[in-house]
């Protein structure tokens, strides 16, 4: 251990002092698709704006702005560089993982709470396809974060439901969610119940 | 990376006072056990006798009610596990008053402990502060009964320095013959303290909060009160806490607190000045922010300021790539996914929870360091203002 080293890497500090692709003002940026996920409360949230060349079918340009810690800061300024040039299907994918390897790694206990802009870029290229009469492109069942707080999806409740979660308490159990702010609870709930229904009603 | 460095962090520790070097170096060659009855035992024990005459002094106290322990967290375990105590030599058997009452904001040791008993021993009642970290004293005159075994209440709070009116505290708690005990790490050597004055039954010290050397602290045990030690199976500290006392680390605490009776009435002075100018100047250069804490019962080195919308943990490290060192009640530095509880007791709004820092001056602390650490500030808050979700037009 030096006395220099900091917990996070390089590139994270990198990303953390200079932070690429801020947005200004909102105002004054005609973006195409706009996203937030997170909340203050959690403290972390994130927002996502985009432009896309429509004929070439390719993000052109994209701005966050994010109010975290220093993991928040870097893997939002990560991702953006990483979305321009792609074309929304393939930024629709990027996820948690590949932001952590491109920037060498965070500490574990930032991952969960921290890595959330590629929900809030998602959402973005969600209001694009919205607004420009492409729904259908928006996939059915897809990854929906539930929990800011804990980064805990419709996928994560299922599972949990398929491994014995009956009622909130047990859901809690199982992921952590509703454990912070607790604001996903009505939401939470009503999937859970959702869940249970899909899979274990007229068993007998 | 700059060059200047600027230590604001003395509520977490401090440096070594350089007469406290001195008589540690001293106190090196002195190497026999100090419960050794010949002459290199009697040459220990005669630094350890010294210091608890200073300390003692010190919070006018009697010698024999000073016990030297392993730290403050180890003087605030020792009182609440009281409460657990199997062998009841103590005789305080606590099913005869089967409940305790802490606050919301103490020091995780004391909070810790408290929730170990409320698990077993005893319920704990927690009682909440107002938004200057004040003591709801009705609300703890409601919880308070003759079942009440103790109560605990710190003097200063680490994180905002709020000083509670302990006196009158202590007065309530004792209509009941309930024992007090105030964790008074933050407070002894920063600000004046008298236990006869207080009426406490005990009272926590720490020697590395005021420039003395980690690994020593202090209980104050009024004379007659029922105790039994945590640590056991020696006869050290009149059977009190069992262990071969480090003669190092508690001769420095001796003298620490020998240069505090000598320095901390100027000091108190000097950092209200610049406690004054660090206010006005944050004020004057950042539009946005609160100042945590009571106004005038405040450690006078401790300032906690945070801003809306900027998260704990980025504020300190960019005040770090300057050289700047402070803390944070943020989540995120914390290790938790919560910000800090004391913050939480307060009451603030969700928008400025997560953004508190912690700025603690000490005896080196100069003007200059204040100014450059404004500048750094106004820097941090600016650049992290930019990045911030928490700007109009966004939510719309």
């Amino acid at each position: 251990m030096n006395e220099n080293d900091w917990v996070y890497t390089e590139k994270v500090q990198d990303h953390f002092m200079n932070p690429r692709n801020i947005l200004e003002d909102i105002n004054e940026y005609d973006f195409d698709g706009k996203g937030m996920t997170g909340n203050l409360q959690c403290g972390d949230e994130m927002l996502f704006v985009i432009k896309v060349d429509q004929d070439k079918n390719v993000i052109t340009d994209c701005k966050w702005k994010t109010f975290g810690c220093a993991s928040a800061i870097a893997s939002t300024s990560k991702l953006s560089e990483m979305a321009i040039g792609m074309s929304p299907e393939e930024a629709y994918d990027l996820g948690p993982n590949q932001i952590i390897k491109a920037l060498d790694g965070l500490p574990d206990r930032k991952i969960h709470c921290s890595v959330l802009g590629d929900k809030a870029l998602r959402a973005a290229i969600d209001d694009y396809w919205k607004r420009n009469g492409m729904e259908d492109k928006i996939p059915k069942d897809k990854k929906k974060v539930v929990c800011n707080c804990m980064n805990v999806t419709n996928h994560d409740i299922e599972e949990a439901v398929l491994h014995g979660a009956r009622d909130f308490e047990e859901l809690q159990e199982h992921t952590k969610l509703g454990t912070v702010c607790g604001e996903c609870k009505p939401e939470a709930t009503r999937m859970l119940e959702e869940y249970i229904e899909k899979h274990f009603s007229n068993d007998s | 990376m700059s060059t200047r460095k600027v230590y604001l962090d003395h509520n977490a520790t401090t440096p070594l006072h350089p007469e406290v070097k001195k008589k540690m170096k001293e106190a090196m060659d002195v190497y026999g056990n100090p419960s050794s009855m010949h002459n290199f035992g009697r040459q220990a024990r005669k630094y350890i006798e010294e210091a608890r005459e200073e300390v003692a002094s010190f919070i006018n106290a009697d010698r024999d009610e000073i016990v030297f322990v392993g730290s403050g967290s180890e003087a605030n375990n020792t009182v609440l596990s009281l409460i657990n105590c199997p062998w009841r030599a103590c005789n305080m058997d606590s099913f005869d008053r089967p409940e305790i009452i802490t606050s919301e904001i103490e020091h995780p040791c004391i909070r810790e402990t408290a929730k170990c008993i409320d698990d077993s021993a005893a319920k704990v009642h927690y009682i909440p502060v107002k938004s200057n970290g004040k003591i709801d004293i009705e609300a703890l005159k409601e919880k308070l009964s003759e079942n009440t075994l103790i109560v605990s209440i710190m003097m200063a709070n680490n994180e905002i320095g709020t000083i509670q009116d302990i006196k009158e505290i202590s007065e309530i708690v004792h209509q009941y013959d309930t024992l007090f005990h105030t964790d008074a790490v933050q407070a002894v050597g920063k600000i004046p303290v008298d236990v006869k004055e207080l009426n406490v039954d005990f009272l926590s010290m720490s020697a590395h909060k005021v420039y003395g050397p980690k690994g020593v602290g202090g209980l104050y045990i009024k004379d007659g009160t029922p105790f039994c030690p945590l640590i056991r199976g020696g006869h050290q500290e009149q059977g009190r806490r069992a262990g071969t006392e480090n003669t190092i680390g508690i001769a420095g605490f001796g003298k620490a607190i020998e240069m505090r009776k000598k320095e901390m009435e100027e000091e108190e002075e000097r950092l209200l000045v610049l406690k004054k100018k660090l206010k006005a100047g944050l004020k004057n250069r950042i539009d946005q922010l609160k100042f945590i804490g009571h106004e005038e019962d405040c450690l006078p080195g401790t300032l906690n300021v945070s801003f809306p919308g900027i998260e704990g943990e980025s504020i300190l490290l960019y005040l770090d790539m300057q050289g700047v060192a402070v803390s944070t009640g943020s989540a995120c530095a914390s290790g938790s996914l919560d910000p800090s509880h004391v913050i939480l007791a307060t009451g603030l709004a969700e928008e400025y929870t997560h953004g508190s820092i912690r700025i603690s001056m000490g005896r080196r602390t100069t003007e200059e360091d204040i100014e450059y650490t404004l500048d750094a500030f106004e820097q941090t808050i600016n650049k992290l203002k930019q990045m911030t979700t928490y700007t109009d037009g966004i939510r719309s």
